[in-house]
């Protein structure tokens, strides 16, 4: 059991400095740094900036130096916790990412407990009525949130809550809330703001999962122990509740680990979609103005999160299936 | 043949089949997966044929004909079939200033079917004939099937070689990621040992990486200058990069079961060499199995194109894509103004939707004997 956790962990380290390799080349790729597109945004606006001017710009953020040492720089500072500077907003890249990079969080992580609390009652469900009404209606909704990708859905919401409610929905708080302290009052603001984004995101992973679920249920009820449960008595809730979902659980809990990352993953283009205060809007800013620690530090933190998210859904899942936790 | 007209019963022409046979009898049964096929087949039509459906120039550029709404087709004419278009004239609201677009009556078009509108080429040759054109006047200044975007640009035609687009780099990009599955699924399945250990962490990792800001960050490096037929390759091959995984994982998982198979060992013991094995024995078995994986990826790959030129950061115009024409519709204010900007969707979900059911069909087929 411990090698199990052991070998999960240092497969999670080697997944970070993956990421960590990956962002600092993203980054690197495109032609140019940052000084360059700065040095053509001064020269659009009227006032450009000397030879000499711009090559000390590049020593001061050590942008002169071969690539190894500034990715080995880079590191040392992120170690110390020190992100760098976001060039283009002249504060420290940990100030503006910081809220964000929590609200990106709190927007999966509901997406992902909905998810499961929708998928679960429907995938039973499904499952024990096979080609009833509600199964059928459900497999429908269930194509559906496949097929439309979730900006889409995004968008199509909106304009209906436009056209038809004349409301705007977005945002993850009202703006008396925006920009205050937080509070009671803005934590339930929050709550409130959080389900149509949950909700967005979360009807994919919901649709795959159900139908995860009723598949992996619909083998379990055919298995002989389940007419055993019945042959003794068991009442027909007991019979489905205590064995064959739990035994459907198992490769329910294995896809949580993928479906982490591609929660966060859509969380950033919904979030530009619907302006949700995350880091989704940021990225694509540092991205196109090319401000190399923001943008690293996004790519890096998002990765850093799922890592953690696939070890943590690991550790349920050893938790609840007995084969891993024996086998390790 | 003879045997076959015989009509035989039920089991014995079941164990007579050969395994395509099978998964085509049991592909029948599924009806959603058949009409799925269908679209799909009709949406590769279209995007073979997209300069043949359109009927005005997709890059022809009129800000005076800017954001105008749909202007259907008249289908009769005096209670005779004449399909015919109103002219259109562009006047100012007095009161708010805003552009309107007046139907005026007095203005016919008569429509002809397989006229002749925009040069196109196909395979070298030079074409002008559509399904759709009209008479007396360019179809770029009087039909409006679909309305226009806010460069005056009609949207049909732009859709129909969206769809070329959007559904080709699917394509290919599935043919890539196929590539690389199976050679490394393969190679992971037959192999085992330190190399499966190796690749399966490969994967893991890659896996475990959100997509969509890596594919943001290579997109964004794709230089500006680079060609919409560089951009277009580009992508594909980003896309793939990160799409192999779950093909791979497929094929391990299929050669890893099949190692264990009765007639494996039994085709070992007979002295088969390893590469009659695993093509004579191996491949048309997971084959099927393969196919249905394919297709269903490539849904994803669609939406990965679109969710990344959406974002400004995949194609970029002049390229046309369902992505591309869905960044005109980015914002509530825009689709208040003109709703039908946001008509590219229908084509992605019912594309989307169609490939989904054909795959799940297709799979489920694929094991005939399940």
């Amino acid at each position: 059991m411990l090698s199990y956790i052991l070998r999960r962990f240092l497969l999670a380290i080697v997944t970070v400095w993956a990421i960590t390799v990956l962002a600092f080349v993203i980054i690197q790729l495109p032609p140019g740094d940052f000084v360059t597109i700065y040095i053509n945004a001064l020269q659009s606006s009227g006032s450009p900036i000397s030879y000499g001017q711009a090559e000390a710009m590049r020593a001061q953020y050590g942008l002169d130096q071969p690539m190894y040492i500034q990715y080995l720089k880079w590191m040392g500072m992120m170690l110390q916790g020190d992100f760098g500077m976001a060039l283009a907003w002249n504060k420290p890249v940990k100030e503006i990412i910081g809220d964000r990079l929590t609200l990106t969080m709190v927007v999966s992580i509901a997406a992902i407990l909905l998810t499961w609390t929708v998928a679960l009652p429907i995938g039973i469900y499904s499952a024990v009525r096979q080609y009833s009404l509600g199964d059928y209606v459900f497999t429908f909704i269930g194509f559906i949130g496949i097929a439309v990708p979730n900006f889409m859905l995004a968008l199509i919401l909106m304009y209906v809550g436009y056209k038809y409610f004349n409301m705007s929905i977005g945002g993850l708080f009202s703006p008396q809330y925006a920009e205050a302290p937080w509070s009671l009052a803005k934590v339930l603001d929050l709550l409130q703001h959080l389900i149509l984004p949950a909700l967005i995101l979360g009807l994919a992973g919901t649709a795959q999962l159900i139908r995860i679920m009723r598949a992996n249920l619909l083998d379990e009820l055919r298995k002989p122990y389940v007419v055993t449960a019945r042959a003794k008595g068991l009442s027909e809730t007991r019979v489905i509740l205590k064995y064959p979902v739990r035994a459907a659980l198992n490769p329910f809990a294995s896809t949580i680990g993928y479906y982490f990352p591609y929660v966060v993953s859509g969380s950033i283009v919904v979030s530009l979609v619907l302006s949700l205060p995350t880091v989704g809007p940021l990225l694509l800013t540092a991205l196109v103005a090319q401000d190399m620690f923001l943008a690293g530090t996004i790519v890096l933190m998002l990765g850093v999160m799922t890592v953690i998210g696939t070890f943590v859904s690991d550790l349920i899942l050893m938790w609840i299936d007995p084969r891993i936790r024996m086998e390790g | 043949m003879a045997i076959q007209t015989q009509q035989p019963d039920a089991e014995e022409r079941i164990s007579l089949a050969t395994q395509w046979q099978l998964i085509w009898w049991r592909f029948r049964k599924h009806t959603l997966a058949q009409i799925g096929a269908v679209i799909v087949i009709l949406f590769y039509l279209v995007a073979l044929l997209a300069d043949f459906l359109a009927y005005s120039d997709p890059t022809y550029v009129e800000a005076q004909r800017s954001l105008l709404p749909p202007h259907g087709i008249q289908w009769f004419d005096d209670g005779k079939f004449a399909p015919f278009v109103y002219g259109l004239k562009g006047t100012r609201d007095p009161v708010t200033f805003k552009r309107v677009y007046v139907t005026d009556t007095s203005q016919k078009y008569p429509l002809r079917f397989f006229g002749k509108g925009f040069e196109w080429k196909f395979l070298g040759f030079k074409f002008d004939r559509h399904l759709l054109a009209v008479e007396g006047a360019p179809a770029e200044e009087v039909l409006f099937l679909l309305g226009t975007d806010s460069l005056g640009r009609d949207l049909w035609s732009r859709l129909m070689y969206a769809t070329r687009t959007s559904l080709t780099i699917g394509l290919l990009g599935v043919t890539l990621s196929l590539f690389l599955g199976i050679l490394l699924g393969g190679i992971s399945g037959y192999y085992g040992g330190p190399l499966d250990t190796f690749i399966q962490r490969v994967i893991e990792v890659i896996r475990s990486i959100p997509t969509i800001p890596l594919w943001m960050g290579l997109g964004a490096a794709l230089p500006r200058e680079w060609s919409v037929t560089q951009v277009y390759f580009a992508i594909t091959v980003i896309l793939s990069l990160i799409g192999w995984t779950e093909l791979a994982r497929v094929v391990r998982g299929r050669f890893l079961s099949l190692r264990e198979e009765d007639y494996i060992t039994a085709a070992e013991l007979a002295g088969c060499s390893q590469l009659r094995i695993i093509f004579r024995h191996m491949v048309p078995s997971f084959l099927s199995h393969i196919i249905a994986a394919t297709t269903l990826a490539i849904p994803a790959m669609i939406i990965s194109e679109t969710a990344l030129s959406f974002l400004g950061l995949g194609l970029r115009p002049p390229a046309v894509s369902w992505g591309v024409l869905l960044q005109d519709a980015q914002n509530v204010q825009s689709l208040a103004i003109s709703p039908w900007l946001v008509i590219p969707t229908i084509p992605v979900i019912v594309v989307i939707l169609s490939l989904n059911f054909l795959g799940d069909g297709l799979r489920d087929a694929a094991d005939p004997y399940g």
